[in-house]
C-alpha cells in the first residue's frame, strides 16, 4: 500500500515542453513505468512530444488545454513545471479542470499568486502538493517530480517534508537501514502552499503498509507545531505510528530568509527550538542531526 | 527586497494614503532649501537606512550623550545642524548589529502633533493563506513586545482574496484601534487603501508604526517600512529602481547574480550545499560539532561549473572564512559531475583553507574517484556527520 499515487495514478504535464518539464518526464517514464499520458500547451494542441527513455525514443499527445487532456486520457493528476510568472494560472487552470491531485514544481511563485490559488482551491475538490517541492514518490510504482528514484525501496516508512534534499537523506537512510518506504511526499517550501503536514500525517496513520513516519520541518511559520498539536489529539484516540522527526534552521538569524521563501524566522516566531519541543511533546523522536534519520528510527523500533 | 522609508510613503502616498510632506536629502547643504520647502514650524530629520530602532540609535562617531537617529527640529538651523552630525556617520541600532549602518540619506519631514500612537500591519498569514491585517492600539513601540507582554491587544485580520477589505472589516480594525470621527472616516477609507497597494505591488510587509491620530483628530502614517516579494520583482520594474544596493552584502549581491541563494554569517565554516534545507541543516551539525558557519549557500538542484566556482569565489572571498564544506546529495544530479565542478573551482580560486568534500547519490563512487585521484588536497567525507566533524577538526588543527 502507499498514500495518494499509485501504479494507477495517471499523470498529465503542464510544462511539458520546456527543458525542465522534458528532462523530468523522461525519468518519470523511466521509473517502473509511471503512467505519464499526456502534456499540455496551450499553442501546440494536437503536436506530440518526443523523449527518450531507456535509449528509445517515447511520444506523448499534447493537448492545448488541461481539460481536453484530462477528457482524451482519464489523467486523475497532473504536474506543473510552467515558469514562476505562468504557474499559478496553470494551478489554477488544473483546478478548474477538476483534477483530483495536483503537483506543483515550480520555485519561485510569487505569494499573492498563492493567495489566488489558495482561494480557488478551498472551494474545489482538488488536492495540491506544493508549490517548490520535489513531489511524490511510491517506490516501484509512481513518481511524479524530481525525487532521484535509484535512492527508493519498496518498504515501511512514510516520509513527509519541507525540504527536498533533506527529503532524499530521510529516503536514503531507511534505504540503507533496509526499511525501505511506502510513499514520500515532499510538501515544499513556500509560505503559502496546498498539502500541509497535517493531511499527509492522516493518510499515512490510515495506511496499513505504513509502519513507521519521518516527518521533516524547517524554521518558518507554525506548521509543525499545529502538526504537532494534531499528532497528540490523535494519539489520544489511539491513532498513533512511532515517528522520528527533524527540523533545519537551529542556527538561522531571525528576519533572514534562508532560502526557501517560507524559512524565515519573524515577529519572534518560527525557530527551530520551539518546533522542536512540540514535536518531542508529541511523542516524536527527533533526531539532532540530519545524518542520524535512519538509525534513530531503528534506535526506536528497537525499544518498542 | 527592502526599500527605505521615504520610498514607501511616496509608494503609499500613490495610493492615497494621508503621509506627511517630506523630502529626501544626501548631502547636508540640501538640508535647509529641504526644510524651507516644508510648511514648518516643526520639522523631523529622519536617517534613512533598512532597519528598525533608528530613534533610540546611537552614532558611533558622535558622543555617547548626541541624539539618535530620528530627531527634532525647531528651526532651520537645527535642520542644517542635525544633518550635518548624521550624514556619513554609522548609526547602531537594535536591529543592525554592531556594525551599525551608514546613513547616507536623510528624510526631512513635516512635524506632527501626536495624540495617539497605533499599530498597523499588512502581511501574508501562512496559515490561512491570505493577506491580514495586524492592528493593535499599542503603536510606536515593538510590536513583538507587545504580543509577548499583551498579545490580547492585538487583532489579525485576514482578508479574503475575492472579498478584498469589507466595510465590515475596515469597521473592525477602526473599533480595535478606537477610531472615532474623522480619525474612523479616515480609517475607513485608509484600510481598503492599504489593502490595494499591498497586493498590487506584490508587497511581502507593510507595516505603520506609528499610525498616528494628530490632535486635529485625522489620521496620519507617521513611520513605515515596506518589504517587497523578491518572486515578484519581475512584474515591477519601478520597485526594482529603488533598489539601494549599499545597504546589501556585497557577497549576496554577487550571489543573486549567479542565481545563488546566500546569507553571509559571522562563523568561520563556509558551506556549499544544494538544497535549502540541507543547506541549513549543514549549518546546524556544523554548530552541532562546536564550530559556527559562515554562510548559508544553497547552489540549486541544477549546479553547474560556473555555478559552482561562482560559489567558492563567494566563500572564499570572505575573510572570516578559515575552512570550507562542500556537502551534496546529487539526486538527479549526478555526483561525478559535481566533483569535476568543485576541481575546476578549486583549480581556478585556489584553495587556502581545508576543504571538506561529502557526496552522496547518484554516481557517488565515480564522484569519489574524481576528487581522490585529482591530487588535490581534499578531504573526503562519507556522511554528512562525517563530513562535519572531519571540517571542525580540520579548522581547529590549523588554527
Amino acid at each position: 500500500m502507499s498514500i495518494i499515487v499509485n501504479k494507477d495514478t495517471k499523470i498529465i504535464v503542464q510544462g511539458l515542453t520546456g527543458k525542465t518539464g522534458t528532462f523530468h518526464t523522461e525519468q518519470a517514464l523511466a521509473y517502473y513505468g509511471t503512467q505519464m499520458v499526456a502534456g499540455v500547451h496551450p499553442k501546440k494542441g494536437g503536436t506530440n512530444w518526443t523523449g527518450t527513455v531507456a535509449g528509445e525514443e517515447k511520444s506523448l499527445p499534447i493537448y492545448a488545454s488541461v481539460k481536453e487532456a484530462k477528457e482524451a486520457t482519464g489523467a486523475n493528476a497532473s504536474v506543473v513545471y510552467v515558469p514562476p510568472a505562468g504557474a499559478g494560472a496553470a494551478i489554477i487552470e488544473a483546478i478548474e479542470a477538476e483534477i483530483p491531485f495536483i503537483v506543483c514544481i515550480t520555485e519561485g511563485i510569487p505569494v499573492a499568486d498563492m493567495v489566488k490559488v489558495k482561494a480557488r482551491l478551498e472551494k474545489s475538490n482538488s488536492r495540491l502538493l506544493g508549490p517548490n517541492c520535489p513531489g511524490i514518490l511510491t517506490p516501484e510504482e509512481c513518481k511524479i517530480g524530481i525525487m532521484p528514484g535509484s535512492i527508493f525501496k519498496k518498504g515501511s516508512v512514510g516520509i513527509v517534508s519541507r525540504s527536498g534534499t533533506l527529503t532524499y537523506e530521510a529516503v536514503f537512510q531507511t534505504t540503507q537501514e533496509g526499511l525501505g518506504q511506502t510513499t514520500a511526499v515532499g510538501i515544499g517550501g513556500d509560505p503559502v502552499k496546498g498539502t500541509e503536514f497535517i493531511d499527509v500525517l492522516d493518510q499515512f496513520l490510515d495506511d496499513p503498509a505504513t509502519e513507521t513516519i519521518i516527518m521533516i520541518g524547517e524554521i518558518g511559520g507554525s506548521a509543525e507545531e499545529e502538526a504537532a498539536e494534531w499528532l497528540k489529539e490523535q494519539a489520544a484516540k489511539g491513532r498513533k505510528k512511532p515517528m522520528v522527526g527533524f527540523i533545519a534552521g537551529r542556527t538561522a538569524p531571525p528576519g533572514r530568509t534562508m532560502g526557501h521563501a517560507g524559512a524565515v524566522i519573524s515577529g519572534g516566531k518560527g525557530g527551530a527550538e520551539d518546533k522542536i519541543a512540540a514535536m518531542e511533546a508529541a511523542g516524536i523522536a527527533v533526531s539532532p542531526s540530519p545524518a542520524k534519520l535512519g538509525k534513530t528510527l531503528v534506535e526506536l523500533l528497537a525499544k518498542a | 527586497m527592502n526599500i527605505h522609508e521615504y520610498q514607501a510613503k511616496a509608494v503609499l502616498k500613490e495610493y492615497g494614503a494621508p503621509v506627511a510632506e517630506g523630502v529626501a536629502i544626501f548631502s547636508a547643504d540640501e538640508a535647509e532649501a529641504a526644510a524651507k520647502s516644508l510648511p514648518g514650524p516643526l520639522w523631523v530629520v529622519k536617517s534613512q537606512i533598512h532597519a528598525g530602532g533608528r530613534g533610540k540609535g546611537k552614532f558611533k562617531e558622535l558622543p555617547a550623550d548626541a541624539k539618535g537617529g530620528v530627531r527634532l527640529a525647531f528651526n532651520l538651523d537645527e535642520v542644517t545642524s542635525h544633518a550635518k552630525e548624521m550624514l556619513g556617520n554609522t548609526l547602531v541600532t537594535a536591529q543592525t548589529g554592531d556594525a551599525g549602518k551608514v546613513v547616507n540619506r536623510l528624510y526631512i519631514e513635516d512635524g506632527a502633533d501626536i495624540d495617539r500612537e497605533l499599530y498597523l500591519s499588512l502581511l501574508v498569514d501562512r496559515t490561512c493563506g491570505q493577506v491580514a491585517f495586524v492592528a493593535s492600539t499599542e503603536g510606536g513601540m515593538d510590536i513583538e513586545e507587545v504580543a509577548h507582554a499583551t498579545p490580547e491587544k492585538i487583532l489579525t485580520l485576514p482578508i479574503d482574496p475575492v472579498e478584498g477589505v469589507t466595510a465590515g472589516k475596515a469597521s473592525t480594525l477602526c473599533d480595535t484601534l478606537k477610531l472615532e470621527g474623522e480619525a474612523r472616516e479616515d480609517g475607513m477609507k485608509l484600510f481598503p487603501i492599504l489593502y490595494k497597494a499591498f497586493v498590487e505591488k506584490d508587497m511581502a510587509l507593510l507595516e505603520i508604526n506609528p499610525l498616528i491620530v494628530m490632535e486635529n483628530g485625522r489620521l496620519r502614517v507617521l513611520d513605515s517600512k515596506v518589504s517587497f516579494d523578491g518572486n515578484a520583482l519581475f512584474r515591477h520594474e519601478d520597485i526594482v529602481a529603488l533598489r539601494d544596493k549599499t545597504e546589501e552584502d556585497a557577497k549576496e549581491i554577487e550571489a543573486s547574480k549567479h542565481d545563488l541563494a546566500y546569507v553571509a554569517l559571522d562563523g568561520s565554516i563556509g558551506c556549499m550545499v544544494n538544497g535549502a534545507g540541507l543547506a541549513m541543516a549543514t549549518m546546524d551539525i556544523i554548530k552541532l560539532y562546536g564550530a559556527e558557519p559562515a554562510n548559508f549557500l544553497d547552489v540549486g538542484g541544477g549546479a553547474t561549473t560556473e555555478k559552482v566556482t561562482a560559489a567558492f569565489k563567494i566563500i572564499t572571498s570572505d575573510p572570516n572564512v578559515k575552512g570550507i564544506l562542500v556537502n551534496i546529495f546529487g539526486g538527479i544530479m549526478r555526483c561525478d559531475v559535481i566533483a569535476e565542478g568543485v576541481l575546476a573551482a578549486v583549480k581556478e580560486v585556489g584553495l587556502q583553507v581545508p576543504l571538506v568534500v561529502r557526496l552522496e547519490g547518484t554516481n557517488v563512487e565515480l564522484g569519489k574517484k574524481i576528487i581522490n585521484e585529482s591530487g588535490l588536497n581534499v578531504i573526503p567525507a562519507d556522511d554528512l556527520d562525517d563530513a562535519a566533524q572531519k571540517i571542525v577538526a580540520a579548522v581547529k588543527e590549523a588554527a
